[in-house]
């Protein structure tokens, strides 16, 4: 494709929130009021020194921030190539990257005035997280999860509902996330008024794929000031799991401009490429879905077609847009990983690390188990590790015991 | 350029009355039903149709609509069907005002410059695409206005006076209001409150208003007709056709007549309003 180099690969969106032919603002006029209002509330917030002080209070002793960079000796050794290090996205509070995010939300949404928060969420986590900070801040809490999911990810919809969050399960279209977000998007429509709608990834209209991956930038950022520390230099190249991309973002993003920095993200091949899966770069292409243009799939007519992967959190059948586009520059290889892939890294991470990492990045573990033995035991590979695998155990425990399909 | 919707809206204010606009889904639930439905909305006494597009992911449908799409879905409707089903009705029909009603991407993947000469040679008069505001005009707004077509702008309760201009720039044909900040199939929103937000949009714009979502009884369409430039009524006509389906979902010999009977009920409602002076 030719698609002219950008001077920067970091200064996007433009001004009406695209980056390049992808992003925009494809909503209900009912949301636009709403979304122009988040826009300049956001713009104000990042200018506000305060904003980032509170922010940052929080980020270091409630969330737990920095998240330690691990040399994983022992994968490191029996992979045999480049040197891997962790990001321990999974030991912040809740279990996940997600918090990163959620906490600059819920922050924007009390300057805003807004009392009610509604999330949508996947594999959990991203609820969890919602659940957590509006207990903590004292907002009434709405989480919309595909009923399958609700099935798939028990432990953490009783998290959600410890923590006080109404947790409806969705029993529209294939009961995952996509509907958990339409459903989201329909009480957003309803409730305007009152009603924060914290979305949980790098997708929909713009301003939210700029504020996630801002909000997630601190991943990449600790990266960079820890590598240094470590081996005084820049990794040498990053891995993360997509499912809209926002772990993935949140480490991508600093290193962007860096060019000597390989960049993999991971979608889920599920089944494999050929058959169900959720890979929207390798298996898609570019469409209108909640709010934003980007990669989707799709059949020839239009419709949204249903992703599947292992992992409830990767089980999305778009990615967000700045994804898109820097497939499309070329700047970020986009890789897959089938269920299968992911459940052998997963038990590989287990057992030479004594870290249980969620379905999500074993995804992304998956992959270097291919990336790290064809480069040089000097190479420095950073993966994100972004969330603790405990809410996968018993489905990954009925899989290994044969329970299940 | 006069569209169909501009001579209908001419012809009404001739006659003192406003307009009753119904909405159905194009495939729902066969084609060939879908079709019949579709010829008899006028002689059942609807003014303007608005024919949905079928779409996996309609976020701000209820779940009727939502159901509805994926009724038409599953019998294999798609974006190209729902223009011959256009072309279908206009060999029985050359006057009255037929608008699609959808969400952006079955237009985008058909290819936007292709979707509105297809469109326009259908015989398809204005468009409502919901998930395309005014931030995003260049999309098909522009193009549906150059091809000839009425583009018609939702404007809601979070709708300001100081966005109202925005929203009617570039708008044709009428301005479609939603009466509440909701889905469709919602609950009514009280007409008085109705009557205050179309005497404010209507000191911004000469465009007639037609306002939707909640309205259901011909009571409630007639209390609505009493302050607007016309009623639509969308998910009490879907449910109607939902009602009169076996228990496969398919048509029966019910159908057609359960959905021309309500219209012409709800249209007595229309009819028997008393226009507010303007």
């Amino acid at each position: 494709m030719n698609i002219a180099k950008p001077n920067s690969y970091r200064s996007g969106p433009d001004e009406r929130g695209h980056f390049g032919i992808f992003g925009g603002r494809f909503v209900a006029e009912t949301l636009m009021p709403l979304i122009l209002d988040l826009e300049k509330a956001y713009t104000a917030a990042k200018a506000d020194p305060a904003f980032q002080a509170e922010m940052n209070g929080y980020l270091k002793n409630y969330v737990g921030r920095p998240s330690p960079l691990y040399f994983a000796e022992r994968l490191t050794e029996h992979l045999g190539g480049a040197k891997i290090y962790l990001k321990r996205e999974e030991l912040n509070h809740t279990g996940s990257h997600k918090v990163n995010n959620v906490l600059g939300q819920i922050m924007l949404a009390r300057r805003m005035g807004k009392k009610r928060i509604i999330a949508e969420t996947g594999a959990g986590q991203h609820g969890v997280a919602t659940a957590t900070l509006c207990a903590r801040f004292g907002l009434e809490c709405v989480v919309y999860m595909g009923a399958v999911d609700v099935e798939r990810q028990q432990p953490n919809v009783i998290r959600m509902e410890m923590l006080g969050a109404k947790v409806f399960p969705v029993q529209s279209g294939t009961r995952t996330l996509k509907d958990a977000m339409n459903e989201a998007l329909r009480d957003w429509v309803t409730n305007v008024h009152n009603t924060f709608y914290c979305i949980g990834t790098v997708a929909g209209p713009h301003p939210y794929p700029t504020l996630v991956r801002d909000f997630q930038s601190i991943i990449g950022n600790e990266t960079k000031t820890q590598m240094q520390e470590v081996e005084g230099r820049l990794p040498d190249s990053l891995v993360a799991c997509i499912g809209g991309g926002s772990n993935a973002m949140g480490l991508f993003h600093p290193f962007l401009d860096d060019p000597s920095v390989e960049i993999f993200g991971v979608e889920a091949a599920g089944h494999g490429l050929t058959q169900l899966h959720a890979a929207s770069i390798a298996g898609g292409r570019p469409g209108v879905l909640h709010g934003n243009r980007t990669y989707l799939l799709m059949d020839a007519d239009g419709q949204i077609q249903d992703a599947h992967s292992i992992s409830a959190g990767l089980d999305y059948p778009g990615i967000g847009p700045e994804h898109s586009w820097l497939h499309e520059v070329g700047r970020v290889n986009y890789l897959s990983a089938t269920d299968d892939e992911a459940l052998a890294a997963f038990q590989l991470l287990s057992k030479l690390e004594g870290i249980i990492p969620a379905l999500e990045p074993a995804h992304a573990i998956a992959k270097v188990m291919e990336l790290a033995p064809k480069r040089p035991k000097d190479h420095l590979m950073v993966v994100n590790l972004s969330g603790r695998g405990d809410k996968d155990v018993p489905q990954v425990g009925d899989i290994l015991r044969g329970k299940s399909k | 350029m006069t569209t169909r919707i501009d001579t209908r809206f001419a012809e009404l204010k001739k006659q003192g009355r406003a307009a009753f606009v119904t909405y159905v889904m194009a495939g729902d639930p066969d084609p060939t039903t879908s079709l019949e439905i579709v010829k008899a909305l006028p002689k059942a006494g609807s003014d303007v149709i608005e024919l949905g597009i079928p779409f996996t992911d309609p976020m701000a449908d209820g779940p009727s609509i939502q159901a509805a799409g994926l009724r038409a879905l599953k019998v294999g409707m798609t974006l190209k069907k729902t223009l011959d089903l256009v072309r279908g009705f206009r060999k029985v029909d050359n006057v009255t005002p037929l608008v699609l009603m959808g969400y952006y991407n079955p237009i985008y993947i058909y290819g936007v410059d292709k979707f509105l000469a297809d469109a326009k040679s259908s015989g398809v008069d204005g468009l409502i695409i919901v998930d395309l505001p005014p931030e995003e005009d260049d999309e098909l707004c522009i193009p549906a206005l150059k091809a000839g077509l009425n583009f018609i702008r939702l404007a809601t309760p979070t709708t300001d006076d100081k966005r109202l201009p925005a929203v009617l720039t570039n708008t044709s044909g009428f301005v479609y209001y939603v009466s509440i900040a909701g889905i469709t199939g919602a609950a009514a929103a009280d007409a008085n409150v109705v009557g205050q937000a179309v005497a404010r949009i209507k000191r911004h714009t000469g465009l007639p208003i037609c306002v939707g979502f909640g309205i259901r009884t011909p009571e409630a369409a007639r209390a609505i007709a009493e302050k607007a430039d016309g009623s639509v009524v969308g998910t009490a006509l879907v449910d109607a056709l939902k009602n009169s389906l076996d228990a496969e979902g398919r048509a029966t010999a019910k159908t057609v007549n359960a959905v021309a009977e309500l219209t012409a009920a709800l249209a007595q409602g229309v009819k028997a309003a008393k226009q507010a002076a303007e």
